[in-house]
């Protein structure tokens, strides 16, 4: 097959993870791999691509993507192609990856598969629906390159690669209006990154309010490593910021141990944790559908349980 | 050095839609049918989701969108379009956005459109659209149904039009709108010019309920229902099929605790997984 193009998300501070872990699939694929990374910390990012198997890094460090982002990038990545003619091209399954394919399939009038979860080659991925109860294999047709929008943590990055050969390209600023980024915020927790703990303990609307949220920092702190997740009915009521939300439209995690408390399970829920090795829910309906997930399922009240674990932590850590 | 190149429609016949008014602000907002919204969907024996088992209903992710357009022309004056493509059970997801406040819909239904994949679909709705008036597109950021969430920019750049997405807070400024857009680590504020495409995250607003005479009202608002054709689209050819359909390796149930062992066997397990 041809060259699979990976669009590698980049920040000054480094590669997205997702960036490694399509590359890994990349180098799987057969035919040349490439990766296209855009905005500031491209070049500096290079490397570290080139390691996980891109041959070929087109960089540019251009501001304009950061500050106009989607398009930007979107109508470099259409120039690109029609200079290099790829087969296919692998997207994180981000907002920035969403907007990037959703631009770039208007431009190319080619296919675009999003929430893959395996990617066999250009013309066959693979999809998980219903919480990841049913696996859906679907064939692409069309013109190519054929776009695939991949979930993140589908695969684990493994380096396997070299120096890559860095082709600068210039930004090709699309015309007509666009949306320009005034401001940036950042609302992150302290502490470890959710989908980088080894342990999340993540609450849902069982904790009835944002001050409980304090059991479960005191819970993490406890167990060290820790980070702190939500569902999105906790994002939802203005608990705790969108970047706890574990799930579909939020984070995927794959932890060692993840602590589900107050959280029923709903499948969009379970699909951004599943993946977890051990799974440990608290939910005082003996029916809630996290149960039917868990490793080890606790029937009882999230508000005796939680101190009373943090209790016994820091027993046997201090022990 | 910036490259700058023409998009690949002419800016000049892309815009086809009736841009801005003298007045207020015109809001076009996308609203989906689809099935089950609460349950678990099911799939057919084709392999396409079974859309009309009369359980479906507006999708809930599109009615944040459809609330905000409300307070903008509330507060500002303007009409509010709901544009929907789907089975002919959709005009209920219409009629439901008209009682909650909309004045006129369009619905695109058309049996060739029935597993259309997502370039197909923003094909049709961007031909939908550019009928309308509008100054803002709204849609949800993802389908409760699809969650392809891509459909949003596709649809964007075929109409030429500015777009942010993942929407959480949206105020009028100056000539044009000022947005902020959720980031995986916090928020953006962004300022897009008219007319812009917005898609709007979950839990950005509360959307109303009908009232009774949002319901009365509703059945003599004007709703038009087109097929494909009408719109002038005809390559409606899907380029993705469905291969095979397994079911996932089920998980072995787990182990119930219930009173007061339950906090030794966790503490346990995690002693076991060796992170405390
Ligand atoms: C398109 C789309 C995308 C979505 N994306 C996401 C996503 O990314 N992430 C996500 O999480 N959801 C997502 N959802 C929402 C999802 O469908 C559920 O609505 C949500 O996950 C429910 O959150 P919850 O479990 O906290 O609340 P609920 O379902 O209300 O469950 C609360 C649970 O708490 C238990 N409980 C109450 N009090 C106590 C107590 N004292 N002790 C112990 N247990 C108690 C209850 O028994 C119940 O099981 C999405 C939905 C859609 C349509
Ligand atoms: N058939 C449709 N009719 C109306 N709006 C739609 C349709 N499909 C998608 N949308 C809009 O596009 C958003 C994103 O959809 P999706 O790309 O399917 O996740 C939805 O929240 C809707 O607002």
């Amino acid at each position: 097959m041809g060259a699979t193009w990976v669009y590698a998300e980049v920040t000054p501070d480094g590669a997205h993870p997702s960036a490694l872990e399509l590359l890994t699939k990349a180098r799987t694929l057969g035919g040349e791999v490439a990766a296209i990374a855009l905005g500031p910390g491209a070049t500096a990012a290079a490397p570290e691509l080139g390691a996980h198997g891109a041959t070929i890094v087109y960089a540019s460090d251009d501001q304009v993507f950061a500050d106009q982002p989607g398009r930007t990038a979107a109508h470099t990545l259409h120039w690109l192609i029609g200079q290099h003619t790829p087969s296919l091209i692998l997207l994180p399954g981000t907002y920035e990856g969403r907007d990037v394919a959703g631009c770039l399939q208007a431009l190319t009038g080619s296919t675009l598969m999003a929430n893959a979860t395996d990617v066999e080659s250009a013309s066959r991925a693979r999809t998980e629906i219903f919480g990841g109860t049913k696996i859906i294999d679907v064939d692409l047709a069309g013109p190519e390159p054929r776009l695939i929008l991949v979930r993140p943590k589908s695969f684990p990055p493994e380096p396997g690669g070299g120096t890559p050969e860095i082709v600068a390209v210039d930004a090709v600023t699309p015309s007509g209006p666009t949306a320009t980024v005034v401001e940036r915020h950042a609302e992150a927790a302290s502490g470890p990154k959710l989908e980088e703990a080894n342990v999340v303990v993540a609450g849902g609307r069982g904790l009835g309010g944002p001050e409980p949220f304090a059991l479960l920092d005191d819970l993490a702190a406890a167990i060290g490593g820790a980070a702190v997740g939500a569902s999105r009915a906790a994002v939802d009521a203005g608990w705790v910021p969108y970047a706890y939300q574990v799930g579909q439209t939020g984070k995927t995690v794959k932890p060692e141990v993840y602590i589900a408390a107050g959280i029923s399970g709903a499948l969009q829920h379970v699909v951004g944790m599943k993946g977890a090795k051990r799974i440990i829910a608290i939910n005082k309906d003996a029916d809630a559908p996290i149960l039917k997930i868990a490793d080890l399922g606790v029937v009882g009240d999230l508000f005796e349980i939680v101190p009373a674990l943090t209790e016994e932590v820091r027993r046997r850590a201090s022990s | 050095m910036a490259r700058t190149r023409p998009s690949v429609t002419d800016p000049g016949t892309r815009r086809s839609g009736k841009v801005g008014s003298i007045r207020g602000m015109n809001v076009t907002v996308l609203a989906k049918f689809v099935p089950n919204p609460t349950g678990t969907p099911s799939l057919g024996p084709d392999n396409l989701l079974i859309r009309d088992a009369g359980d479906g209903a507006l999708d809930p992710g599109d009615e944040y969108g459809l609330e905000l357009a409300l307070q903008l022309v509330e507060a500002g004056g303007g009409e509010v379009t709901i544009v929907s493509m789907g089975p002919a059970e959709a005009l209920a997801g219409v009629q439901r956005g008209l009682a909650m406040g909309a004045h006129k819909g369009l619905l695109v239904t058309d049996p060739a459109l029935r597993g259309a994949d997502a370039l197909v679909t923003a094909r049709v709705l961007a031909a939908a659209v550019a009928r309308t008036e509008y100054d803002l597109v709204i849609t949800g950021a993802e389908s409760t149904d699809g969650y392809t969430g891509t459909m949003p920019a596709t649809l964007a750049e075929l109409l030429g039009i500015a777009s942010v997405t993942a929407v959480r807070k949206l105020e009028p400024d100056n000539d044009g709108f000022r947005a902020e857009r959720q980031t995986e680590s916090g928020y953006d504020v962004l300022t897009s010019p008219k007319p812009t495409l917005i898609t709007v995250t979950a839990g950005a607003t509360e959307p109303r309920y009908p009232s009774l005479k949002g319901i009365m009202a509703a059945k003599s608002k004007p709703v038009d229902t087109v097929s494909a054709a009408d719109l002038g689209v005809t390559d409606l050819a899907s380029t993705q099929t469905v291969a095979a359909v397994t079911d996932a390796p089920a998980k072995a149930g787990g182990e119930i605790v219930t009173g007061d062992d339950a906090v030794t066997r966790i503490a346990d397990l995690l002693t076991e997984a060796k992170v405390i």
